[in-house]
């Protein structure tokens, strides 16, 4: 390996997230010491890892302002987002069909909510966002009917790091007997939630965005205020007080517990370290070069989230230029589906930007330097690429890019 | 996705990138695609008048599949003779760089700029002679 090749920097935080040594220390007894099912009741095998399952529902449920008993855990945020969902609307079916969602939620929400449709189970509302990526609470007001059941609105989202105003929407939900769900995947354990002062009454989370093992998170069911109640998903030996049945998965159990319990502890001084570095990555970015945006909210988002469309340059080249380094793009040619992100979409970005957009997700590991390093390439690599790009030549000559007579396929 | 040693190649040393001015005689300029779609090629060919290709350049707003397609495409058609360039399949294209199924698109896209570039000569051309018609 020569020295360019030999230097990595992973700054992809959102996708997942190095797991923290402590949380590893803590797991590794699960595997070959305290391995009983917290189920079994008659031995110490069973009650060891009992009492290792209580102690993460207590560190898990401290951080989001909740009772242990509200903690349901599961085997990830998509699984808590599906549960939540399908659970409300199976059992308050009597109650109504109605679920008010937004357009730039994960595809946990938004695919579920499809599925429901597609079922003839729920009817959809999916509420717009304006530029910064934010609802608008009268919309969401005037869209409540007799027939909402729930509100599922996310707590930060996974590309753009817009943090929606949870306590509002509480306070909405509240008033008109709604019930609210967020999926905080991108938030509990990252920046502050309470489920009480912001009227939460099911809150999903997942234990690898927050330096946890993948594999595991939890659904917060709220017990009073409203008693919430659900149909569960999966049948079987009744764990979980019913809502998810399967044995526990106690390592992973024990992995998030420790990850929430490290994040409540850290999360002031990192998110200030984070901000800090965010600003400088931006600073280091936007400073040197032209045409250059950020989407998503300057102020109101997740303080390792740098999300910026570079003009005239393709998002997944500019990937490729920085193979040592993990970052993702909104491009299309980095999805599944060949369409450029639907976030940025939502946010009324058009596509000839969104497929020039690149997420940075700063996390605990990522150092001063790799920042400085990361922003040195990346002014680079743009300003090579746009050399060799004809749009870059075209806007240099004054042609109006929008108005030219492309030869679209 | 693990891009193919000849993609990685062209990518990090592009052949033949820059532009000639459209104006130039003998120049033909093909610009395909859109930045919506999230590709545009430029290709611009120099092409004699007995009509064999002297010089080609490119550039291109695109995946690295895009970017490696055009390159080559420069480096594949110098030398040849207009009808030659143009029977140019883009499953050539595929097979040089091995181009996975998502990434079709961009050899089609190449072999999209060669038409329209030359398209545009044979235009200039017919244009000169025409105009030369006029004069006379």
């Amino acid at each position: 390996m020569n020295g360019k090749t030999m230097r990595r920097v992973y700054m992809d935080n959102h996708a997942t997230t190095e797991v923290d040594p402590r949380v590893v220390e803590a797991m590794l007894p699960c595997f070959s010491e305290t391995y009983g099912n917290s189920g079994s009741r008659n031995h110490a095998f069973g009650w060891e890892a009992e009492a290792l399952v209580d102690e993460a529902r207590e560190r898990v449920a401290k951080v989001i302002g909740a009772k242990a008993k509200e903690i349901i855990f599961t085997s990830g945020a998509t699984e808590s987002d599906n549960l939540a969902l399908k659970g409300v609307v199976e059992f308050y079916k009597e109650k109504g069909n109605h679920i008010i969602t937004a357009t730039t939620e994960h595809k946990a929400i938004l695919d579920t909510c499809k599925a429901l449709e597609r079922k003839g189970l729920a009817t959809v509302t999916y509420l717009p966002v304006d530029a910064f990526g934010l609802i608008d609470l009268d919309a969401l007001r005037s869209s409540i009917t007799d027939e909402t059941i729930l509100i599922s609105i996310m707590h930060a989202n996974n590309e753009i790091g817009t943090i929606q105003p949870l306590h509002e929407i509480g306070k909405i939900a509240k008033e008109r007997g709604v019930l609210f769900h967020t999926d905080a995947t991108q938030g509990a354990g990252k920046i502050p939630v309470d489920v009480e002062a912001m009227g939460i009454d099911l809150l999903s989370m997942s234990a690898h965005k927050i330096y946890g093992p993948k594999g595991v998170g939890a659904l917060y069911v709220r017990a009073r205020n409203p008693r919430v109640r659900l149909t569960p998903q999966l049948d079987g030996g009744g764990q979980e007080r019913g809502f998810r049945s399967g044995t526990l998965n106690v390592p992973g159990i024990v992995g998030l517990g420790k990850a929430m319990q490290v994040a409540g502890e850290v999360m002031e001084g990192e998110n200030e370290r984070l901000l800090r570095l965010r600003e400088r990555l931006r600073q280091g970015i936007m400073g040197k070069l032209d045409e250059v945006f950020l989407n998503g909210h300057p102020m109101q988002r997740l303080p390792g989230n740098l999300n910026i469309s570079f003009a005239f340059v393709e998002g997944e080249s500019l990937l490729m230029g920085l193979k040592d380094i993990a970052v993702s793009s909104g491009s299309a040619c980095t999805s599944a589906t060949l369409e450029p992100s639907y976030v940025l979409k939502a946010l009324g970005i058009g596509d000839e930007l969104a497929h020039t957009s690149i997420r940075f997700g700063l996390g605990r590991f990522n150092t001063e330097e790799e920042v400085d390093y990361v922003a040195e390439r990346v002014v680079h690599e743009v300003n090579r690429l746009r050399e060799m790009s004809p749009l870059y030549e075209m806007a240099r000559e004054g042609i109006d890019l929008k108005t030219f007579n492309w030869a679209r396929e | 996705m693990a891009y193919s040693d000849k993609v990685l190649d062209h990518y990090e040393n592009p052949r033949n990138v820059g532009s000639f001015a459209k104006d130039e005689p003998g120049v033909g300029t093909g610009i395909v695609g859109a930045p919506e779609c999230g590709d545009v090629m430029k290709l611009q060919l120099k092409i004699s008048d007995e009509g064999v290709i002297e010089d080609a350049k490119f550039k291109t707003f695109g995946c690295g599949s895009a970017i490696a397609s055009s390159s080559y495409v420069t480096e594949l058609i110098k030398g040849k003779s207009v009808e030659d360039a143009y029977a140019i399949k883009n499953t050539q294209i595929v097979e040089e760089l091995n181009l996975p199924p998502v990434k079709i698109h961009c050899s089609v896209l190449a072999e999209d700029a060669i038409k329209a570039a030359i398209g545009d000569w044979k235009g200039k051309k017919g244009n000169e002679a025409d105009s030369e018609k006029k004069a006379v």
